[in-house]
């Protein structure tokens, strides 16, 4: 047997990440965040990370669950890649914002669709695309431009993952992945960029063939490693 | 914080909502553009889309139906219409690229008289919030925006040229605030309608650029 894809713990799941490496946590707005594998990941205790998100927030987590505010408080950050490096509202404190202000990390912010898209440029084999978000902007600044039919577009590069950590409602055992609703959000491309590709699951891991293929949002050759975790918490 | 003249922000969304046509593709930005989705469409059919990946969401869920795989832009718990679809992200924002959406409505912290805006960053910030703003304010076929004529400070919000970095350059078409509805064209701003019980006068004080006036001036209907 080619080895199982299926884990026996959280723990179990993250221990071969070393210092340095790119991880992307998948999630919008907390619905679809792997709050557990992070929660595993600061357990770890791997340093000098580079994490990708879209915040580096979810808005509350249950028992075991942590996001990136939990990763740069436990000093195992060097830079985060987002859509937001700052709260959405001034009022709100985040972990990451006294690091980020004191310069104990760095962070690279990207508009939320060029995020997605240098993702799934990552998983598809395309080293770079143009964009024309953020033309005419300060996030425009030394990036190369060109122009298409009269409009101006910027050059963004691939962004690959060493480990992708996702969220999946239904799993079988090759690692064939369904999502529910607005779970489904960068969990696919961040799969499909990665190395690596760390999957905690809510349901039951089904056997091969227990998702109809036509129903399958990420296909197992995406997918090495999976855990069956409780939503509600995994104390 | 001063009291706020004019409209609510409700009445606000719904100037905006009142824009929409029969038949497009709307997507609702964090805040108070969210309101937009409680305005009385009529017999129009609006589809609301959401960056995280649904076409066709419906109104807040209500308290005890949460749905906690389901979350509009916010992150506030939606439901969903019959006929609704879901995607990923990067296909969500292919959409966005591609000009399917209608109008994006925005909140913003600075609207210039030519079009700019700036949404993602306050002065001094070193970070910033960008979100899906850049990607809809660049491709989506219109761009609205609902804020308060003013700041808390009673300073304009509607600016010659934004002060701080902008978002685009060059895209609103429409802002909505407390002091009414405003278009921005190649002429600059125009009142389109004002708020009752608001005067041009006190539109112009607010205001940081030139306003032109029509000459039939109307007062919103709310």
């Amino acid at each position: 047997m080619a080895g199982s894809k299926i884990f026996p713990s959280l723990d179990a799941a993250v221990t071969d990440i070393a210092d340095g490496s790119t991880i992307g946590f998948a999630g919008f707005a907390g619905v679809g965040t792997p709050c557990f594998l992070i929660g595993a990941l600061i357990r770890q205790g791997a340093k000098r990370l580079i994490c990708v998100s879209n915040s580096t927030n979810m808005r509350d987590h249950p028992p075991g669950g942590a996001d990136m505010g939990g990763v740069v408080s436990n000093g195992q950050l060097a830079k985060a890649i987002c859509a937001f490096t700052a709260p959405t509202r001034p009022s709100q404190k985040l972990p990451f914002t006294e690091f980020y202000e004191a310069g104990k990390v760095e962070a690279e912010i990207v508009p939320q669709g060029t995020l997605a898209e240098r993702l799934r440029a990552a998983g598809s084999g395309i080293p770079a695309f143009f964009t024309p978000a953020g033309v005419g902007t300060e996030i425009a600044d030394g990036k190369e431009t060109r122009d298409f039919n009269g409009r101006t577009y910027l050059m963004e590069h691939a962004l690959p993952l060493d480990y992708a950590f996702i969220r999946a409602w239904k799993a079988d055992a090759l690692g064939n992945l369904q999502f529910r609703l607005t779970q489904r959000n960068f969990n696919p491309v961040m799969a499909m960029a990665a190395r690596i590709t760390i999957v905690e699951v809510e349901e039951d891991i089904l056997p091969a063939g227990g998702i109809d293929p036509d129903l399958v949002h990420v296909p197992g050759v995406y997918v090495h490693r999976l855990i069956k975790i409780n939503p509600e918490g995994m104390a | 914080m001063a009291e706020e003249k004019g409209l609510s922000r409700q009445q606000m969304c719904n100037l905006l909502a009142a824009e929409f046509q029969d038949g497009w593709i709307v997507n609702l930005g964090v805040g108070i553009p969210t309101m937009c989705s409680n305005a009385d469409f009529g017999d129009r059919i609006i589809t609301l889309h959401s960056e995280n990946g649904v076409i066709g969401y419906g109104p807040i869920a209500a308290e005890g139906k949460e749905d906690r795989h389901l979350v509009n832009a916010g992150g506030q718990y939606v439901t969903i219409n019959p006929g609704a679809s879901i995607v990923h992200h990067a296909d969500s924002f292919a959409l966005i690229r591609a000009g399917k959406i209608d109008v994006t409505v925005m909140g913003a912290y600075e609207v210039a008289g030519n079009g700019d805006f700036a949404n993602w960053k306050l002065k001094g910030a070193k970070g910033g919030g960008i979100g899906g703003a850049m990607d809809l304010a660049a491709c989506a076929k219109r761009v609205f925006i609902v804020m308060e004529h003013t700041t808390r400070n009673g300073a304009p919000r509607i600016v010659e040229k934004c002060s701080l970095p902008i978002t685009a350059p060059g895209v609103v078409k429409m802002v909505a605030t407390n002091f009414g509805l405003f278009s921005i064209g190649a002429d600059g701003v125009t009142i389109q309608t004002i708020a009752p019980g608001i005067t041009v006068d006190e539109v112009k004080a607010g205001t940081g650029c030139n306003v032109n006036v029509p000459s039939n001036l109307r007062v919103a209907v709310v």
